[in-house]
């Protein structure tokens, strides 16, 4: 998603040859391992700093199938399993155990005994739970080819993106919250009266976290990471359609050292295992991302059980803002990998593209151009830039919207079907001349399919932008600085990008204004997300300043 | 210090990390490490000092001389500077790295210098005489922890958007200062240049380091971890040196932004006097201490003792926080003296490469050491009372026995001037307000404790004294988590944390007009 982190490996700087070049170093025993990179067939010296591009791990088998509670390998207590597809190919992946509500059951009994009160896990040191999510990233960074190659194979997505932006994404996270388990900081605070008062951030417990299908290992970092860092344990759903790349995490996690029931990961289906988490009595914060729909539910699970702490990521349907005075070329660009990556199927896919009358035809024409130019194929092929989507009901669901496109009268530049017959892959759409009031304009679509409105002044486009129930993130493309700051404090959404798109990265948080979220991942603004604020109060016999 | 590491943390971290550490663990040390390192660290390049001077390193436990270091003088640190202005310079690689990048350099030296703990460790005891296991078990592992924790720091040190008046958007940017000069002491040398190093670099500094003389090999060796790890050239620039030469031209250099300098109150003066003189450099200044330990009579006395020996006895009693003014509450006054006395009588002085040694030799510096010598005669002429200890404890090197002072009184030469030796005084108090303002009645400020199980004694005593640091029933407890620094002539400035961020950045304000504000 970062395409920020696209260009950074691919130029790569002197401190990326450093993650590349050392890398080995740390996956074991930090006093004398300096070789360890020798005989790791996985490690990543097909990094950019060697100048050759990495492979896939060839016959890649699928080694971790199971439930991961308590540290253990767990059949489902219901004895059923679920098909894994390769979306690219149709073929059956392997089966992976089902959870249900039993199976999560446990887990919140491991993870609730793994927090307990004077466990390991909360008597250990703050920089020591910084240390063993150091570890992790370490452990992911030399698996990173196979990592990669499970995701790709797993979701569909190019094998190189998966490479270079959702595993560089999953180490920088992991990373990024290792350094911050020891500066979650209280506060003494000067209270009235003869008091001496102060703060401890504490972790809230037990967290339920499902995560969605379209960055699987990415989105278990951005959970796990803060979760983890701020001492919570965990009990995390992956989907249905992608859990492989969650179990090889959770094979990792073992590995760095981390305490049995800290972390739990169970795959299975939302409406049984999900479910299960969102109404369980003893589980204190739940966290979801996934659609709008879904995240409504989770709301009501949690208002109806326990009034479990409640984040959500949710939907989009992204305005991208583009002025005539930007850098057109530079704007189609960002534009249209601001829609298409990840085969559209991204929450913050800019699938609004408003355009400023005197440059709309133009920028019409070359956004078209270039996705008539994407080329579709197997995934794990170099050179592929799109692959399947994710499954049949995603699919027909894409194709209805575009269906729905044709009929209410926006212009179909280009694409608008299926692509080689019997397969989920969906030709690059693009739709001039769409109105507000389209269905295509209005929901969220999580496809190839771009949309590009026009319009005449600020006003109107800020208020058209901001004509949505979504409000997760926007583009604004100008080179007027007054027009960028006034836009962009205008949005309601959770990011601006101003003369950029997707330009993510761990330090900086993310999440939803109105109905695409609550609450902020990534940054330090996620660690509120996991802590709860303990104020204490001691009566002391003299205050002084 | 850092009783915590010895204690506590280690045998957690082994838990989790695999790490090698824990007493059974520690391997046996070669007493005579070769040295790999005796020239000038800069940009990244080994030199020999421009006037090609040399000046010999000396092992404290025999007086022999370990190998000659090249001598940096104003010239060299001239050079430096060079290549640490360059290292800054508006778009190099350093000032575009991404912050976390940086992070990553500081981790991957945190990586290398764990990797070479034992051989670290020997060059450390060699070169300062502290006790092998202590330079492995504590000082290394803190300089791990450190460099980690600076190393998380460096993509979160973050700037604000503010909400001034007016149709304006205003933002700050926490940029680094520049070139910082730092100056570092010998009773922790490798610590220290972990602790001056840590936050200088995860806010994007570049730095000229003078070492102590006494003490410059780790210094060294980690120079070349540096480079190893990938730092670029100039962004960190090491010189062995003397103070009054090398330590002074960086003091006042004309194009060195800032010094941080730890070590007498003597020398931060000049440090503080040369900036005034020069460019104005941000001064920040880590200094001396006569810090009060306050034994309450309701503090569970084996312990009191134990951490108050500690307190004042660890590292040969060189350092700036020691407990060095132990007031003991009068009731219970002669028993803990009577076992302080034990307690210092049974500490184990000798040859720092064995394992049951606890006190190694002074740091090689005749004056230091005819100065303990000094003070403790002026102890015995002014009518303290001399319980155990008070001369010189092997025929070579710089030993001195473990010295214990009773019947001190607040006004005695003993009871007011840093010692920097093993030499402990106690003293008798009555009550609360009493010994606050004992305590408090002195031009230091750096540490202070208390030994008490009452909760508003605790409390009581911890706000009135005018001290940096505060132990609550324990001392010397270090986290590379919690500001250390002094108050008074203890200091200016703080060290480690949060706070250690502060002093290594500028802050700028950026305010945009825009056509219109809105919430």
């Amino acid at each position: 998603m970062p395409v920020i982190g696209v260009e950074n490996v691919q130029s790569a700087g002197a401190p990326s040859a450093c993650t590349v070049g050392k890398q080995g170093n740390m996956s074991s025993e930090p006093g004398n391992c300096q070789n360890h990179q020798d005989h790791d067939p996985d490690h990543g010296d097909a990094g950019p700093a060697k100048q050759t591009m990495p492979m896939p791990v060839p016959n890649l088998e699928v080694q971790y199938t199971k439930i991961f509670i308590d540290n253990e390998w767990h059949e489902s207590c219901s004895g059923r399993k679920m098909p894994v597809h390769n979306p690219a190919t149709g073929d059956l992946l392997c089966e992976v155990e089902e959870a249900d509500t039993e199976d999560v059951d446990k887990a919140v009994q491991s993870a609730r005994a793994a927090f307990q009160l004077g466990s390991p896990w909360r008597c250990m040191d703050a920089s020591d739970r910084g240390l063993l999510l150091n570890r992790l990233a370490d452990l992911v960074e030399r698996d990173r080819l196979r990592l990669a190659t499970l995701e790709a194979l797993d979701s569909g997505k190019i094998f190189l993106m998966a490479y270079f932006v959702d595993l560089m994404a999953t180490v920088k996270t992991l990373r990024y919250y290792g350094g911050w388990a020891d500066k979650i900081q209280g506060k003494t605070i000067p209270v009235d009266g003869e008091y001496f008062t102060y703060t401890r951030h504490e972790p809230i417990g037990v967290c339920g976290q499902i995560i969605p299908w379209n960055f699987p290992v990415m989105m278990f970092a951005w959970k796990v990471a803060p979760a983890l860092c701020c001492g919570n344990t965990v009990i995390i759903k992956p989907a249905e359609q992608t859990p492989l790349t969650a179990l090889h995490m959770a094979c990792l996690i073992k590995e760095a050292g981390f305490p049995p029931g800290v972390v739990n990961v169970l795959p299975g289906y939302g409406p049984t295992a999900g479910s299960a988490i969102a109404h369980h009595m003893d589980i204190d914060k739940i966290a979801f991302t996934g659609s709008t729909a879904v995240g409504k539910l989770i709301q009501k699970a949690a208002g109806d059980s326990n009034l479990k702490r409640v984040t959500l990521e949710l939907g989009g349907k992204n305005p991208n803002i583009v002025f005539a005075d930007c850098d057109l070329e530079y704007a189609v660009e960002q534009a249209h990998s601001g829609l298409f990556f990840n085969q559209g199927q991204c929450c913050l896919a800019g699938s609004r593209v408003f355009v400023e009358d005197s440059i709309y035809e133009e920028f019409v024409c070359r956004s078209a151009e270039k996705a008539r130019n994407k080329v579709l194929g197997n995934p794990l092929v170099p050179g592929v830039d799109q692959g399947p989507q994710i499954d049949q009901k995603q699919f027909d669901k894409i194709l209805e919207l575009i269906e729905s496109g044709k009929k209410e009268g926006a212009t179909l530049e280009c694409g608008g079907g299926p692509w080689n017959r019997n397969s989920l892959f969906i030709q690059p759409t693009v739709f001039s001349n769409v109105t507000d009031d389209m269905r295509i304009a209005r929901e969220e679509i999580f496809g190839p399919v771009q949309q590009i409105m026009r319009f005449r002044s600020v006003n109107e486009v800020i208020q058209r932008a901001n004509a949505t129930h979504y409000g997760l993130a926007a583009g604004v493309f100008t080179n007027d600085i007054d027009k960028a700051l006034t836009v962009s404090s205008a949005l309601q959404a959770g990011m601006v990008w101003v003369n950029c798109y997707n330009a993510m990265s761990t330090q900086c948080p993310f999440g939803g204004f109105k109905m695409s979220g609550n609450g902020r991942e990534l940054g330090e603004y996620a660690l509120q997300e996991y802590t709860e604020v303990k104020a204490v109060t001691i009566k002391i016999s003299q205050k002084n300043s | 210090m850092l009783r915590i590491v010895l204690s506590r943390t280690l045998p957690r971290i082994s838990g989790i990390s695999n790490c090698q550490y824990s007493a059974a663990a520690i391997p046996v040390p070669s007493a005579q490490p070769e040295v790999h390192y005796n020239k000038l660290f800069i940009n990244n390049e080994w030199q020999d000092a421009v006037s090609k001077r040399s000046f010999p390193t000396i092992n404290p436990a025999t007086g022999e001389v370990i190998c000659q270091v090249a001598e940096a003088d104003k010239a060299d640190v001239d050079k430096a500077v060079k290549a640490a202005r360059e290292a800054f310079r508006f778009g190099s690689p350093w000032r575009r790295m991404d912050a976390s990048d940086r992070g990553l350099l500081l981790s991957r030296l945190a990586d290398a210098i764990e990797r070479d703990t034992a051989y670290l460790a020997e060059l450390e005891t060699l070169d300062n005489g502290k006790p092998y296991a202590v330079s492995y078990s504590v000082d290394v592992p803190m300089v791990v922890k450190c460099l980690r924790y600076y190393a998380g720091w460096a993509d979160k040190w973050e700037g604000k958007t503010i909400p001034i008046d007016g149709d304006f958007f205003c933002y700050t940017r926490h940029e680094p200062i520049g070139v910082c000069g730092q100056i570092i002491p010998w009773n922790f040398p490798l610590l220290m240049q972990a602790w001056k190093l840590g936050p200088a670099l995860a806010t994007g500094n570049t730095v000229v380091m003078k070492v102590a003389e006494q003490t410059p090999l780790t210094a060294l060796y980690v120079a070349s971890l540096i480079k190893e790890v990938g730092f670029p050239p100039g962004v960190v620039n090491i010189l062995p040196g003397m103070g009054p030469s090398a330590g002074s031209a960086i003091a006042s250099h004309m194009d060195v932004d800032k010094v941080a300098f730890t070590g007498s109150t003597e020398v931060g003066h000049l440090i503080q006097q040369a900036s005034g003189s020069s460019n104005l450099k941000k001064v920040t200044l880590e200094l001396g201490g006569k810090s009060p330990n306050i034994i309450m009579s309701d503090a569970n006395m084996a312990e009191a003792v134990e951490q108050s020996h500690f307190a004042l006895f660890f590292n040969q009693g060189q350092c700036c926080c020691a407990g060095s003014r132990t007031y003991v509450q009068d009731t219970i006054y002669d028993e803990f003296m009577e076992r302080s006395v034990a307690r210092a009588k049974s500490r184990v002085v000798g040859d720092p490469f064995n394992m049951k040694t606890e006190q190694g030799p002074q740091v090689r510096n005749t004056e230091q050491f005819k100065k303990i010598l000094g003070y403790i005669s002026s102890g015995k002429r002014e009518g303290a009372k001399l319980m155990c200890g008070g001369g010189v404890a092997a025929d070579r090197g710089y030993f001195i026995q473990p010295t214990i002072f009773g019947d001190v009184q607040d006004g005695m030469t003993i009871a007011r001037e840093e010692i920097f030796g093993p030499v402990m005084q106690i003293l008798k108090f009555k009550t609360l307000e009493e010994v606050v303002e004992r305590a408090n009645d002195t031009k230091y400020g750096l540490a202070a404790a208390v030994f008490t199980k009452d909760i508003d004694k605790a409390h009581y005593i911890s706000s009135g004294l005018r001290a940096g640091t505060v132990w609550i029933n324990c001392y010397d407890v270090f986290g590379a988590q919690a500001p250390f620094g002094g108050y008074k002539y203890s200091g200016n400035g703080r060290e480690l944390g949060e706070y250690g961020l502060d002093n290594y950045t500028e802050v700028k304000t950026v305010t945009i007009k825009v056509p219109q504000k809105n919430s």
